[in-house]
């Protein structure tokens, strides 16, 4: 058979012919430099390949080779704490071979091959098994045990099964049908990995952040839309949420953003540990980076790879929150693409594949029953950052997301000027998941949680609209019930919904501080409504001192929490005979 | 970096047909994408192109000289092998070059030390270091409000009839490293007009400035194509100033409204489909595959630090050109017509400007412990008196709270004595002693963002001289 060779080079995209008899997403190398790309397309005997690596110098007759396979992930112990760019190359193994600057043609296995991994199986020979049973388990990281599955497809009686270090790719035993079993196992990241059964979700992501947990939170198994301008603080809040939020795994992607801002995440990370476990979060992080200026194909292939992974550590029974920073850039490779290939637009020149394929991936996310035994739950939640341009949000990106996602959290470049961090837009955002979440809260936090909640949305409409009047009669013309309104959603906005992702003690909020500021809110509320009752004038009131109660309970360390709150009770209390 | 391979040349002669700024050759031998092209018409000078698609029956070159007079079936085109490279050395400091290189300056071309590809290879994530080491431009409102740190690119957000390249002409001239490291400018004009050329370019011409600077001049009479090249060999100049030579580069960028109509020109040309506003829907990717090439190195001694500037069309910072370049940039600083109206130089709006590398650059060790304060408690009190401004349109300004009156009155101050600084350089500790005596006026109980230790620490306090002796 000839060989195939390229005909044509435009930007990403390459063609070869002949390839006719290619799979669709099947992996080849293009060119002498070996670059990697996948086939998107094929008519007759040619095929359309896009490349995952930069294609400048990329030429007419030079060879195409096929793989077989689609892109495949090696799943198995040692992804924890690894950082891959696009296509599932560790970038510090890629930095030794080629120094400070990324050179094409370069492959690396994701995981580390020659590491050794002790492993106690779990199963014993002559035991029947099938795909997604779980076979043994390696203590990928202190205290985090990586269970090791049946690969899809595989069962039968096992045959042999051994105790001991193990590399990920060395047999650990086998099944009577000759299956040779192995620490890892290889995945297509296209295609989405099976489970039992969806199960609703019925507990809240604790995100640490108050504005969330308490307005709009989101289940275990949800998916987020958190669109904004430049400026508002996107990447602010999801690397809050990847260092503080309650989850087993994180896996943080950033798809086509800054490279300075990688170097801090990168930086950060290394230095934080979570308070709880004492251990470094990279202990539990596994990043994503594919910068905007990396091949822009890879940017498509990288959501698929943090999906994937993500749904792997869900498969063993972990609760996985995946952060992609952001999935604009993602849409517009798939329309870069789409343009090379001329294919015809929809909206705003994305394909119109656009919303379909969006579906497709936010509905990786949730919460299910593992294939297999013993029985495990896990869940997936996606939280995706979305960049709409000139922030105007009626554009395709931000419309198909909003189809599918189950709460959104919009944030608004002017609360970000007024310096209101998160800059959480309160009457644009929505969640779907408050009923879901709210057994749970009740039980965890306070029987009124959701009463609270609801009174503070309240609370924050009825601000705005006196604003309005405000501004156009002035503060002094209004009556004292309705400055007190303003006064209490001012302490709202400062102190409860607003947080410093910087301060260390404020940048994670513990349920129960959120439970004890919001509490405090009303019981200003009911002591500010009893004063204006007995005719003491809203001029009387102390409120310089009950903010500075509230600015010391909000960056209070939680073993001084106790101690500001029971001083902030004493100044709400005084607060009308001062 | 990896030098450009040995080349092998084919000429072909006639071109297929021509339109704007392409021409299409058919049946090339083996084209590679981004090879280097001479074009020669009968009786003409050569032109410059580069292969932007091969295919075995039509390959696409984009010419990056005017096509106007070339006749494509009599023109000779030779692929010649290369990919676009540039010379690169110390030995370009203080040279004067046009966009795509070649001597302006009356001098004969440098010999440099390397020739280096102009797309450039992104750094690897893994290897770059957090940028956090301040540099002072000598501008208050940027200095004391919108702190650039070395490896950052924060862009000047202008507007027709502002004077967005004379602040960065300031800038160029003023800007010092912290500690008297080696410093150099690399300086990209791309389609600015003659007036703008005479006002800067003499100026540097005739300060020392000029031994540490690199200027590549795209003018607005130059072809539009080749100002696709220009940030591009001034980036490779500056990668290898920066990184070989552990100088910390800043690289000026002017304007880059014009190259990106110079990008959607050629996307028109090849029929693409249209983005917003008829830009290319890879803008992003291609302003990135600029912006991105700022950074710090891990164990490297220099930098790059870029500050392009942005003409707003219309002063709509909505426009894909601004909007595309906020969110791969790390901050604005941007320009308002009214200060500039009101005589204010430089016409900087603190509110709508934002450094997102400030705080690591920052602070005790980097500046001084007590500037974070300082700059929200200006800010805070800035912002509050030009929302006063707005109420007191409506109410008057009796009608406004006294708290609101003080601030209005700031508003003013505030622009006239820390923004003003018309022809003076000040250094960060004049600014952060003008900001001091502008929050004096204040009563203290109303700047709460100021803690104690701050307040009494600040320059003229007992404190603090007792702490300076």
């Amino acid at each position: 058979m000839t060989e195939a060779r390229i005909i044509r080079v435009a930007g990403a995209i390459a063609e070869a012919k002949p390839l006719g008899d290619a799979a669709l997403y099947e992996l080849v190398e293009v060119g002498e430099r070996r670059l990697l790309g996948e086939v998107i397309r094929i008519q007759d005997d040619v095929a359309t390949i896009q490349v995952f690596e930069e294609t400048s110098g990329l030429g007419l007759d030079e060879p195409v080779r096929r793989t077989g396979g689609s892109l495949m992930i090696r799943l198995g112990p040692g992804l924890l704490g690894s950082i891959l760019d696009g296509t599932g190359r560790p970038l510090a193994g890629l930095a030794e071979r080629s120094g400070d600057f990324m050179a094409p043609g370069m492959t690396l296995p994701t995981l580390d091959l020659e590491a050794r991994w002790p492993f106690t199986p779990t199963v014993v020979v002559g035991a029947e098994v099938g795909a997604g049973d779980v076979l043994g388990e390696v203590e990928e990281r202190p205290g985090m045990m990586h269970r090791v599955l049946v690969p899809a497809g595989a069962g039968g009686r096992v045959s042999e099964i051994r105790k001991g270090a193990f590399t990920v790719t060395e047999p650990i035993g086998s099944l009577d049908d000759g299956t040779a079993l192995s620490l890892s196992q290889l995945w297509a990241i296209r295609q989405r990995r099976p489970f039992a059964k969806r199960l609703p979700g019925d507990r809240p992501f604790i995100t640490g952040q108050r504005v969330f947990d308490l307005l709009f939170p989101v289940v275990e198994g949800g998916s987020v839309a958190v669109p904004g301008g430049f400026g508002t603080g996107k990447t602010v809040i999801e690397q809050s949420l990847a260092k503080y939020a309650k989850a087993d795994i994180m896996v943080y992607v950033g798809c086509g953003e800054r490279g300075n801002e990688m170097a801090d995440v990168l930086h950060d990370f290394s230095r934080l540990t979570d308070p709880e476990t004492g251990r470094s979060i990279m202990d539990r992080t596994i990043l994503i980076v594919n910068t905007s200026n990396m091949p822009v194909a890879a940017r498509d292939a990288s959501v698929y790879l943090g999906m994937t992974i993500a749904e792997y550590y869900r498969d063993m029974g972990y609760h996985v929150a995946i952060l992609a920073d952001s999935l604009s850039r993602w849409a517009e490779a798939l329309r870069e693409i789409a343009a090379r290939l001329q294919e015809m637009p929809g909206e705003e020149g994305y394909p119109t594949y656009l919303a379909n394929r969006m579906s497709r991936l936010y509905e990786r996310a949730g919460r299910v029953e593992s294939q297999g035994t013993p029985t495990r739950t896990g869940a997936v939640t996606f939280i995706s950052a979305i960049s709409p341009p000139g922030g105007d949000f009626a554009e395709p990106v931000t419309q198909a997301s909003l189809r599918v996602v189950g709460a959104l959290w919009a944030l608004d470049p002017s609360l970000a000027h007024q310096r209101q961090f998160p800059a959480v837009d309160w009457d644009v955002s929505y969640s779907l998941y408050t009923d879901g979440t709210r057994a749970w809260f009740s039980s965890e936090a306070g029987a009124d949680w959701a009463e609270l909640r609801v009174e503070t949305v309240r609370l924050l409409q009825r601000d705005r609209e006196l604003r309005e009047i405000a501004g156009l009669v002035g503060v002094d013309a209004l009556e004292d019930e309705d400055r007190l309104v303003l006064e209490g959603a001012r302490i709202a906005r400062e102190f409860l919904i607003g947080q410093n992702a910087f301060h260390p003690n404020d940048a994670f909020s513990s349920v129960e501080k959120t439970y004890q500021l919001v509490k405090m809110l009303w019981s200003f509320m009911e002591a500010g409504e009893t004063a204006l009752e007995q005719g003491i004038g809203f001029e009387k009131l102390d409120l310089a001192g009950v903010r500075v109660a509230f600015g010391a309970v909000k960056t209070a360390a939680s073993d001084e929490l106790d101690e500001e709150l029971s001083k902030a009770k004493k100044t709400i209390t005084e607060m009308r005979s001062a | 970096m990896k030098r450009v391979d040995a080349a092998v040349a084919r000429t072909y002669s006639g071109a297929a047909y021509a339109a704007g700024p392409l021409i299409f050759v058919r049946s090339t031998r083996r084209a590679k994408l981004g090879e280097w092209v001479r074009i020669r018409g009968a009786g003409q000078d050569d032109r410059r192109g580069q292969v932007i698609d091969v295919g075995t029956e039509i390959t696409v070159i984009q010419v990056f000289e005017d096509t106007v007079g070339l006749k494509p079936a009599d023109a000779t085109i030779t692929l010649t092998g290369e990919t676009a490279a540039t010379v690169v050395g110390q030995d370009l400091l203080g040279r004067a070059l046009s966009g795509t290189g070649e001597p302006l300056d009356g001098l004969p071309p440098s010999i440099g030390e390397a020739r280096l590809p102009i797309w450039g290879a992104p750094i690897n994530p893994v290897r770059r270091r957090n940028p956090s080491d301040f540099i002072e431009t000598g501008v208050s409102a940027i200095d004391g409000m919108n702190t650039l740190v070395r490896g950052q690119k924060l862009p000047v957000f202008s507007a027709p009839g502002l004077p967005g390249v004379e602040l960065a002409a300031d800038i160029v001239e003023n800007a010092r490293p912290a500690r008297g490291e080696p410093f150099a400018v690399v300086f990209a004009a791309m389609g600015i007009t003659e007036r703008e050329t005479q006002s800067f370019v003499s100026r540097f011409l005739e300060s020392e400035v000029m031994q540490r600077t690199v200027l590549f001049l795209n003018q607005a009479s130059d072809p539009t194509i080749e100002r696709l090249l220009t940030p591009r060999v001034a980036l490779t100049t500056a990668e290898h100033l920066a990184f070989t030579h552990g100088i910390h580069v800043l690289v000026v960028m002017a304007d880059i409204t014009h190259y990106a109509e110079a990008l959607r020109e050629v996307a028109a040309a090849r029929e693409e489909i249209p983005g917003r506003r008829g830009y290319p829907g890879y803008m992003y990717t291609d302003l990135a595959s600029l912006f991105e090439r700022a950074g710090v190195l891990k164990g490297g001694s220099g930098s790059v630090t870029q500050l392009p500037v942005v003409s707003l069309p219309d002063g709509d910072m909505t426009h894909p050109i601004p909007d595309l370049t906020g969110y791969i940039t790390e901050g604005q600083i941007v320009l308002s017509r009214e200060l500039h109206q009101r005589g204010v130089y430089p016409p900087i709006d603190v509110l709508p400007s934002l450094s997102r590398l400030m705080n690591a650059g920052i602070g005790e060790g980097r500046t001084v412990p007590e500037h974070r304060e300082w700059a929200d408690q200006l800010y805070a009190v800035y912002a509050r008196g030009r929302e006063a401004k707005l109420m007191a349109a409506i109410v008057g300004s009796e009608g406004l709270a006294p708290g609101d009156r003080r601030a209005l009155d700031f508003v003013d101050a505030f622009e006239t004595q820390l923004i003003n600084q018309i022809g003076v350089r000040r250094s960060l500790a004049e600014t952060m002693r003008v900001g001091w005596s502008l929050l004096e006026t204040l009563p203290r109980d109303e700047l709460s963002r100021i803690s104690d230790a701050a307040w009494t620490s600040r320059p003229g306090t007992a404190d603090a001289d007792e702490g300076s002796r």
